[in-house]
């Protein structure tokens, strides 16, 4: 083995960096777009694009310093004050972020930029900076350990007036039973600036004295900050009532920071105890931007994130996947040898199987991620589409933290793509349209995820007319997909779109309609063991509906029985069991069974017929079958020799490199070490027509 | 179970000018086969496999490896070979074809030999009809005809028969 060349490794690791950033970048302008950003917000974008462009000139990457050095220069420019946050701008910065971020990827994979892409974004950005600010760029720019996150705050603070603040604060007994506590206010007024606590501790009573729920310490905080006394107000603001506290305004001064001495940046959790002054080093300038760094990271809560190379997390999938299988064999086996339910071994294993189903559950969660990186590459589609067709679209994503498997993210990114632009190009009417049915003029694509009951459903509305109804049966008819006049209902004529070939756009633009349609999009999320649903309102737009699973890797099955075989149903398809009686069943025309389930009708199907296992039952009477939901919304009932079990089975691929059998999308291993297949019922019923009545043989 | 377990070591003989070569020979109804034993990595004893619906009847169904799925052909049908009886002395060869890990399900097993590349000799004309030929080439030990498969064409053309 060859040793890895370690300048890769940094540039590997150079790279994921960068994404960090991006998403950063995305983030902050995010927030500068939707008016939330605080001052920090464009320290944060700036810094993200100074960290590229420092990494980027360690690994000589002309074009992407280049690049990241203008857009730099543009931030430095607003971050300054000298250049005002507009509409526009902003709208510059994401088309910016985008190219960055074309760059970066270009960079990693090696291949070149068409330059012309970027010359043009140069331009806008240069015609808001000074001719002054375009100096070529510093040729020593990097230094890998000077790219440090530090923001110049001592400069921020210094040139701006600064208030030195009296606090008093003494916490009532009562403030505790709320659930408050003294050290997240006295750390978020030191994320206001300097500030030095003491802590009074003269009115604590001697210990027979002492009630132990009564508060007998009250703290003095002088602290120096620009804020205005308001703001430092607000920082009591969940305790209102709940203690006394004063606020005074004491000096006023540039260097007030000196009258405070050395700054204690840290607020240990002891505080409450009574403490001297903080040990003093001889300090360097008091204001240090770890106070800044604090006040960040206490917001967005302090994570430890590890990284971790994905092929050890497949095989931790693997093994405990393993581990579930070999569990269920040694139960198989416990019970075999007829041991006593009761019997310490049993005991030990029902303890054994809790234990594997927990570490299953967290091996699953640590493959979840959340979807943010897909949404946000969303919305990067949506200001390409809309800025292709000419419409003003506002892309609202909710729940972007929500947690789903890996591989399903990496899956659904394509149809999720599809169907964003579906929604900005079919979905939106034009400008002109909805000033005329008084709409707002910019359109709004909703993308939402969130958990429901074990699923995630991810769901792409607009607010645009609704599907015409009118014209995709139109359309139906005219690509012979249905026959005229066929009574539909709205659900039928919605589910059209889902038809291969399908397309409503009367011209084809060339955002959409290139041929692959909303039925690659099925076929797709159906591959990955999800549902696709539409609804539709006139006049006030589409949602598309996606409900997937949360993980690829376990399933909760039906075990069932057909012909001496065990086979496995996804339970999520099963809506019921139902045992057939004479009275219920019926035949359509002759190999054509239904069964009447309620007032409806359901087409019933033998499972051991439709696989090819045995001849046709002679009668179903006494026989079990189960009731399958589609996608759709329609039923179908398959009937089945037994039903064993209903449990969670680990999906194991099946080889289909050289015979892919339909009507089965996985496989299982069972108790007995035996392989069980995973059935795809749609496709069963759906191929159910293929199956010749008469077997041979 | 696991009867046998190779260890492959490719430098074995790294000194020997004419090239030997190692063949796993077993038996398919009354006749003799051999595999190349660098592409064998198991031998598995007989076990229930689970049949796939519609496959075609060569495809023996799938087995349990370990906790991999594995897919196994019925050789003989592959071969198009008469019918026999099934036995206990029935095994499964695990083999490698490229990336691919395929089982062979074969009568018996019967011996590792060990041959000079040039006792091979190629099998003679017969008008192939357009289909690859499943049969390498053939040799003679102690006046038995041995056929060496062409693992490859057993396995990758059952691909495009099954498609």
């Amino acid at each position: 083995m060859t040793a890895p060349d370690p300048m890769a490794e940094i540039r590997a690791s150079f790279f994921v960096e960068c994404e960090e950033l991006l998403e950063a970048l995305q983030d902050g302008l995010q927030q500068m777009d939707e008016g939330s950003a605080d001052h920090e917000t464009i320290h944060v974008v700036f810094r993200a694009v100074h960290s590229i462009k420092g990494g980027a000139g360690a690994f000589g990457l002309e074009t992407l310093v280049h690049f990241a050095h203008r857009y730099e220069t543009t931030l430095d420019a607003v971050r300054s004050g000298s250049l005002a946050v507009a509409p526009d701008l902003i709208r510059l910065f994401f088309r910016a972020t985008d190219h960055l971020s074309d760059l970066v990827r270009a960079a990693r994979d090696d291949t070149e930029l068409p330059e012309e892409a970027g010359r043009e974004l140069l331009c806008d950005l240069d015609a808001h900076t000074s001719p002054l600010d375009d100096e070529p760029i510093p040729e020593i720019e990097f230094q890998p350990l000077g790219i440090s996150l530090d923001l110049d705050t001592s400069g921020v603070i210094e040139s701006k007036r600064c208030i030195g603040f009296d606090i008093t604060f003494k916490p009532a007994a009562d403030m505790f039973d709320t659930g408050n506590d003294v050290y997240p206010i006295l750390g978020a007024l030191a994320g206001l600036g300097p500030c030095e606590v003491t802590c009074d501790t003269s009115e604590l009573p001697v210990m027979d004295k002492l009630a132990p729920e009564t508060c007998y310490l009250s703290w003095q905080i002088k602290l120096i900050s620009d804020v205005d006394e308001a703001e430092v107000a607000s920082m009591f603001e969940f305790v209102e009532g709940l203690c006394n506290y004063t606020i005074d305004e004491v000096f006023d001064t540039k260097h007030a920071s000196e009258n405070v001495g050395p700054e204690k940046s840290d607020i240990s959790p002891n505080l409450s105890e009574p403490e001297p002054k903080a040990p003093s080093p001889p300090g360097p300038p008091p204001v240090k931007s770890t106070i800044k760094r604090s006040a960040d990271t206490d917001a967005a809560a302090v994570k430890t994130v590890v990284r971790v190379d994905l092929d050890r997390i497949e095989r931790l999938v693997n093994l405990v996947g393993e581990l579930v299988i070999n569990q269920a064999m040694l139960a198989q086996s416990l019970q075999d040898v007829g041991l006593s339910p009761h019997s310490d071994a049993m005991n030990g294993l029902e303890e054994f199987q809790r234990l594997t189903r927990d570490i299953q559950d967290s091996v699953m969660m640590i493959r979840a991620q959340p979807v943010k990186p897909l949404f946000q590459r969303m919305s990067r589609i949506v200001r390409e589409a809309s800025a292709a067709v000419g419409k003003d679209v506002r892309l609202i994503s909710e729940g972007e933290n929500t947690e789903v498997d890996k591989t399903v993210i990496e899956r659904i990114a394509d149809p999720l793509t599809h169907m964003i632009r579906n929604a900005v190009d079919h979905g939106l009417e034009s400008p002109q349209d909805r000033r005329a049915a008084g709409k707002p003029e910019s359109g709004t694509v909703r993308l939402s995820a969130a958990h429901r009951s074990g699923r995630v459903i991810i769901e792409v509305s607009d607010d645009g007319a609704g599907i015409n109804r009118k014209r995709v049966q139109e359309i139906a008819v005219n690509k012979g997909l249905i026959i005229a006049g066929m009574p539909l209902s709205d659900t039928e004529i919605d589910n059209l779109l889902f038809l291969p070939g399908f397309s409503t756009a009367s011209s084809i633009s060339d955002l959409s309609g290139r041929g692959v349609g909303m039925d690659v999009v099925r076929t797709s999320i159906q591959s990955l063991g999800g549902r696709i649903s539409i609804t539709s309102v006139p006049s006030e737009g589409t949602t598309f509906s996606i409900s997937l699973p949360l993980t690829l890797a376990v399933l909760d099955g039906m075990v069932i029985e057909v012909a001496g075989e065990t086979l496995v149903l996804p339970l999520n398809m099963v809506t019921e069991t139902l045992t057939l009686s004479a009275e219920t069943l019926d035949s359509l025309q002759p190999g054509v069974d239904i069964v009447r389930v309620r007032s409806g009708f359901v087409p019933l199907f033998d499972l051991g017929h439709q696989l090819g296992y045995r001849a046709k039952k002679e009668s179903y009477v006494g026989s079990v079958a189960l009731l399958i939901t589609h996608e759709n919304g329609s039923l179908g009932a398959l009937v089945v020799d037994g039903i064993q079990d209903q449990r969670q089975v680990v999906i194991k691929g099946l080889d289909d490199t050289f015979y892919r059998a339909p009507g089965i999308a996985a496989a299982t291993i069972l108790g007995d070490g035996q392989i069980a297949l995973i059935l795809d019922p749609s496709d069963i019923i759906a191929k159910a027509a293929d199956v010749p009545l008469e077997l041979e043989a | 179970m696991c009867l046998w377990n190779w260890k492959h070591n490719m430098s074995q003989d790294p000194a020997l000018e004419n090239e030997t070569i190692e063949l796993l020979t077993f038996k398919l109804g009354d006749q003799e086969y051999s595999l190349d034993i660098m592409c064998v990595r198991e031998i598995r004893s007989w076990t229930k496999a689970t049949p796939l619906p519609h496959a075609p009847s060569f495809m023996h169904g799938v087995i349990n490896l370990r906790g991999t799925v594995l897919p196994v052909m019925d050789l003989a049908k592959r071969l198009c070979l008469p019918p026999r009886q099934k036995s206990d002395r029935n095994v499964i060869v695990v083999v490698k074809n490229g990336d691919t890990m395929t089982g062979l399900l074969v009568d018996a097993v019967s011996d590792i030999v060990a041959l000079k590349c040039g006792d091979l000799q190629p099998p003679p004309e017969t008008g192939s009809q357009g289909v690859p030929a499943v049969i390498k080439s053939l040799t003679l030990i102690e006046d038995r005809m041995i056929r060496v498969l062409d693992l490859h064409n057993v396995v990758s053309f059952a691909k495009k028969e099954a498609a």
